[in-house]
């Protein structure tokens, strides 16, 4: 490996790196604004300017390929006057308002000004002002503090993929600005926020909320979608003031989705922190843990467990699963699902549930077959990485049954292979036109959405796709390219343990239909909250969950819950890993956490649970499943036999439904911010596609 | 001086037709196929021997910047010609396209094949729109005689050639920026390395010359290196149009011997200076990004790359700007600092910002409204612009700022002074 002397100091060179990489890799800091490691290299910020021996002028470290035998100085007069200067440059319009700017004391301005900066300003004359922009309910702007790093515009343009974002005008009178003065509708438009190393753009649900120093950060999971990504959460005042992405490699790198990062003030409304019961008119009226358990037992004991069922939703986390399944077991009830939209799998061969391939793993395919998902809104930051992996060449993306709106479509090419499922056949007959590339592809994967298993033929459709995975080339050693994109947060976790149904139990749409005829007495919702509920008309509903949403509203008795911010619970995403969210606040009121609530009933029922702390009931977890016994790994599944492949398809096209991508679930559909972006994003999407269609 | 029979440009005043008919007449075309037989490297190589330095500014030797192209590679090569002329005092190009266009599109297809492109671009500047048509003209006459398309001149080599126009950017001079524009892009200087000749035009090898540089290869070797050569002083060779402009008699156009000393050149072409050669104050020699020269420099310096640098200036694309004593040089060098700002492209925060300020204060100072301590500010931020920014702009930003307190700081103390008595 060559060496470089930086600041007398000789270290080895990055190999391909800059100088800026190769310092920081020695541990030399450099000031930088503009670059950011996993974008463009833009140079324009020339706070990293250094002198090289030998080279006429300081150079941008950032940019300068680092070359064997370089002699750096870092520190040398030289590169302090053109840092100094750089700095006075970009502070010569800043406006002094720290005080009162959200970015104050997490801002990289005044981090370096404290380190490189002069005491005071040489600039006399009269400062600039510059417009805001309307960036959206997300995104605030405050354009007169922007240094022009252009991060932001090379994250929408590049990593985004919308070409929404881009600077106007020339020289001092350059503005970072959307196009048409549009709002932003990229999914991951709140990343740069997080990249603004100033306070032009700050987050508009959490302007003048509080000060970094003063909140409480708790490292967690999110659950808003099934990747799993890692999150911080920030909390003061006893709520979540914001939620910020944390650094996870495989799953979602520094990045983090809309959905995820601003649902939070959904955490705040809508709760539901007392058990309520029905009373003789029909409506729901506070009352005790006591008299809602006392009410349930009663109900319990003039039913049968063959009556008695249990659904549990998108959000439930694994211990509230495990805790109800062995509640309901010991009632005597095998009708359980966690499978609220009928998605088919076989929970016994865990890979015909998960991303087999790991997130990481479209980081090395060469073909991705997408069948009937809609990305953008299912997994954004997967659509990122797809289109990262696009963009590096030699990556063939082909969706079938994907979506047709054109505010949903992917930000890159992608070969529509239209929504017939009779593709299927062509595929595995080899007379489609794509057989060709896919059996050319030494890496090949699809990514399976759950709208295409939710259909009434979806184990064929399972089947079938099994069988193109065997028959292309998809299963071989350390490669599996057969990939289920989960969308609920709780769905892998749920089927790991093994809330699905037991000998003779029914599965969802079967629990709907008892329901319906009147041969169900009661149904218990773990936080389900997508089902039809007028199916539940002739049969007692507890519902258990932290929202007052469609569940609630259809109960007999509630149970207040907890949140995903205010319990330590394990998650498994869509890759099957397993992941653990911590507590960062209390559950409000009467509420409390999932399992307690569970434990706390079956021992009111006279069921006592063998287990009495979260520890006894994790181990509980690793009997059921060794899956559990490895926190953040990614276990090898052994391939097996799934599906109806010999089965009859529908010849419905595949269709994806139109949930809004900002409010998919009981906490985005109580959060206000989210009821701004379908207000301003999704109909200014709506109103821009159908220009475009008059165009 | 030069003697007209070493004059490559014969018709630079339009006294003759511009048509292919008039250029053949004047030997344009003569025997082109000849030299590309000759191969690449013979057509680098002479006009490496040349000596000749592009002459859109830098003065890098031409035909080693054709050398830097690479050998083997299968991406396609480009030959990118900038005509983009627009610093202020400069319109040598405009009257070679308008009066000699021929010997730019010769001399494009004999650089397209020593640098291996099959296309070539004219990046022509947006407010010559005579120019462009002219040009395109020119340029169809080509097309029709079979001097340009497939098997171009005969020579068994395809060449294209197509003339895009810019839309009034100073910045999309740089070649770079240039680039960015042809590809559709904001006029903003890419970050070098890595170099065009590299990675330039869609990714390609791509070479950019300016529009003299490129005009004076099918004379080079009509005649010879070693006759170009010959001409000049030995560090800046051949023959060059410099355009004198200002307090002079007769503002012109003229081809002149590098080397030629600047009262020669003034005197002998231009009429000398309005009221007499004592009636001078200053003089920028080339455009108006270099560094002015007063009065007592003026008498003796010469007009080549190396004498202009050791009086700290340059020769740049070798536009005279000629300034009496009538001149307010603090309001004219305010002016093009205005001119700086205005054209910056906004993107690296030093010229975004520095050149900005320069001109205000600049302005004050010219008003009186300033502190004497000023004038060292003012120094101190053109420093720090100059070499510290992506492209050579914030340099031609700073360059005259310093000529200025160079030469003419006790005109500023006494204008601060006067002001605040």
């Amino acid at each position: 490996m060559p060496k470089v002397i930086i600041d007398g100091q000789e270290v080895e060179a990055v190999e391909g790196g800059t100088i800026l990489q190769t310092a920081r890799q020695a541990g030399i800091e450099i000031p930088v604004f503009c670059y950011h490691e996993r974008l463009k290299i833009a140079g324009n910020c020339r706070m990293c300017l250094v002198e090289i021996e030998g080279a006429p002028k300081p150079v941008a470290s950032c940019a300068m390929p680092v070359a064997p035998n370089m002699v750096i100085h870092t520190k040398s007069e030289v590169a302090q006057k053109a840092q100094k200067g750089a700095l006075e440059f970009l502070l010569a319009h800043h406006p002094l308002d720290c005080p009162i700017c959200d970015q104050g004391g997490e801002c990289d301005l005044q981090d370096i000004t404290m380190a490189y900066g002069s005491g005071q300003s040489r600039y006399e004359e009269d400062k600039r002002a510059v417009p805001e922009k309307n960036m959206g309910p997300l995104v605030k702007t405050h354009m007169t503090r922007c240094i022009h790093c252009t991060r932001c515009v090379r994250f929408v343009q590049d990593v985004a993929g919308t070409q929404e974002l881009g600077g106007i005008s020339r020289g001092e009178d350059m503005e970072i600005t959307t196009y048409l003065d549009q709002v932003l509708t990229t999914e991951l438009s709140g990343n740069v926020i997080d990249l603004c190393p100033v306070g032009a753009l700050t987050s508009r649900p959490y302007a003048f909320k509080g000060r970094p120093w003063d909140l409480t950060k708790t490292e967690s999971i999110d659950v808003m979608d099934a990747l799993g990504s890692n999150i911080r959460i920030d909390t003061a005042y006893l709520s979540v003031q914001r939620i910020l992405p944390r650094l996870k490699e495989d799953i979602n790198e520094e990045w983090l989705a809309d959905k995820s990062r601003f649902a939070c003030d959904g955490l705040k409304r809508q709760r539901l922190d007392t058990p309520y019961k029905k009373n003789s008119k029909g409506h729901l009226e506070p009352c005790s843990w006591e008299e809602a358990f006392s009410l349930i037992a009663e109900k319990i004991k003039k039913s049968s467990g063959k009556r008695i069922a249990a659904l549990a939703g998108d959000m439930a986390d694994v211990e509230s699963q495990m805790a109800l399944l062995d509640l309901m077991r010991s009632l005597g009830s095998p009708h359980t699902d966690c499978r609220q939209d009928s998605a088919i799998s076989l929970p016994s061969i865990r890979s015909s549930y998960v991303f087999n391939s790991g997130l990481h793993g479209i980081d090395r395919a060469d073909f991705c077959l997408l069948i009937n998902t809609n990305l953008r809104r299912e997994a954004p930051l997967l659509a990122a990485r797809l289109r990262r992996r696009y963009g590096e060449g030699g990556m063939t993306v082909a969706s079938l049954g994907g979506p047709v709106k054109k505010r949903d479509e992917l930000t890159f090419p992608v070969n529509n292979l239209g929504a017939d499922p009779g593709v299927l056949e062509e595929l595995l007959d080899g007379s489609h036109k794509t057989c060709k590339a896919l059996k050319r592809a030494k890496r090949p994967m699809l990514i399976i959405g759950q709208e295409a298993l939710s259909r009434p033929d979806g184990d064929v459709i399972l089947g079938k796709l099994r069988l193109l995975a065997e028959q292309y080339n998809l299963i071989k050693k350390e490669w599996c390219g057969f990939n289920v994109l989960q969308k609920a947060a709780g769905r892998v976790g749920g089927l790991d343990c093994g809330f699905v149904p037991g000998d003779a139990g029914w599965s969802t749409n079967l629990i709907l239909k008892a329901s319906e005829r009147g041969d169900l007495d009661i149904i218990y919702l773990l936080g389900a909250d997508e089902l039809d509920m007028t199916s539940f008309k002739k049969t007692f509903v507890i519902y258990q969950g932290h929202h007052g949403d469609r569940g609630a509203m259809a109960a007999d008795v509630v149970l207040p819950g907890a949140a995903y911010t205010e319990k330590s619970a394990t998650y498994v995403n869509t890759e099957g890993r397993v992941q653990r969210t911590r507590k960062a606040l209390s559950p409000p009121g009467e509420a409390r956490e999932d399992w307690k609530i569970i434990i706390s009933l079956a021992k009111s029922l006279g069921q006592a649970l063998p287990y009495k702390s979260i520890e006894e009931l994790q181990d509980r977890l690793v009997r059921a499943n060794s899956v559990f016994n490895h926190l953040d790994h990614l276990t090898e599944n052994s391939w097996g036999v799934f599906g109806s492949p010999e089965g009859m398809l529908l010849n419905d096209p595949f269709i994806l439904s139109d949930t809004s991508y900002y409010m998919s679930d009981v906490i985005s559909r109580s959060s206000e911010t989210m009821a701004r972006c379908v207000q301003d994003i999704e109909q200014s999407k709506i109103e821009s596609g159908e220009k475009k269609s008059h165009d | 001086m030069l003697q007209d029979k070493d004059r490559i440009f014969q018709n630079l005043y339009g006294d003759a037709g511009w048509d292919l008919k008039s250029a053949r007449a004047r030997g344009d075309w003569g025997n082109t196929r000849d030299f590309i037989a000759k191969g690449k490297d013979f057509l680098v190589e002479e006009v490496l021997n040349s000596g000749l330095r592009g002459r859109g500014g830098a003065g890098f030797s031409t035909g080693r910047k054709w050398s830097f192209m690479p050998k083997l590679d299968n991406k396609p090569h480009y030959l990118v010609i900038n005509a983009d002329e627009s610093e202020p005092g400069t319109c040598k190009d405009r009257d070679i396209i308008r009066h000699e266009p021929h010997k730019l599109i010769e001399g494009a297809l004999l650089a397209g094949v020593a640098i291996q492109a099959h296309v070539g671009y004219i990046y022509i500047r947006g407010e010559y729109t005579r120019e462009a048509e002219r040009l395109q003209a020119a340029i169809n006459e080509a097309y029709q005689e079979g001097l340009l398309g497939k098997n171009a001149a005969g020579s068994e080599w395809d060449f294209d050639l197509y003339l895009q126009r810019g839309a009034g950017a100073y910045i999309c001079g740089e070649e770079t920026a240039l680039l960015e524009s042809m590809e559709g892009k904001k006029g903003q200087p890419r970050l070098k390395p890595p170099f065009p000749a590299i990675i330039g035009l869609y990714g390609c090898p791509t070479i950019i010359n300016n529009v003299e540089s490129i005009a004076v290869v099918p004379t080079i070797l009509r005649r010879g290196a070693s006759w170009f050569a010959g001409l000049g002083v030995p560090d800046a060779t051949g023959t060059k149009i410099f355009s004198i402009s200002g307090h002079v008699n007769k503002p012109c156009n003229v081809e002149e011997e590098l080397g030629i000393p600047l009262k020669e050149l003034i005197e002998t072409h231009a009429g000398g200076v309005r009221g007499g050669w004592d009636n001078l104050l200053a003089i920028i020699p080339g455009g108006s990004s270099v560094p002015l020269l007063p009065k007592h420099i003026c008498e003796t310096v010469k007009m080549d790359f190396e004498s202009l640098r050791s009086v700290k200036s340059g020769l740049g694309t070798a536009a005279v700007i000629v300034m009496d004593k009538s001149t307010d040089i603090i309001r004219a060098i305010a002016r093009l600092s205005k001119f700086y700002m205005h054209e910056s492209c906004g993107q690296c925060s030093p010229c975004r910002e520095g050149t900005g300020w320069m001109w205000r204060l600049l302005t004050r100072i010219a008003e009186g409204r300033a502190r004497i301590a000023d004038i060292d500010k003012l120094l101190d931020i053109s420093y720090q612009v100059e070499g510290h920014t992506i492209c050579a702009l914030g340099d031609a930003a700073a360059w005259p700022v310093q000529g200025l307190i160079r030469h003419f700081r006790d005109v500023m103390v006494t204008r601060i002074k006067q002001s605040a008595a």
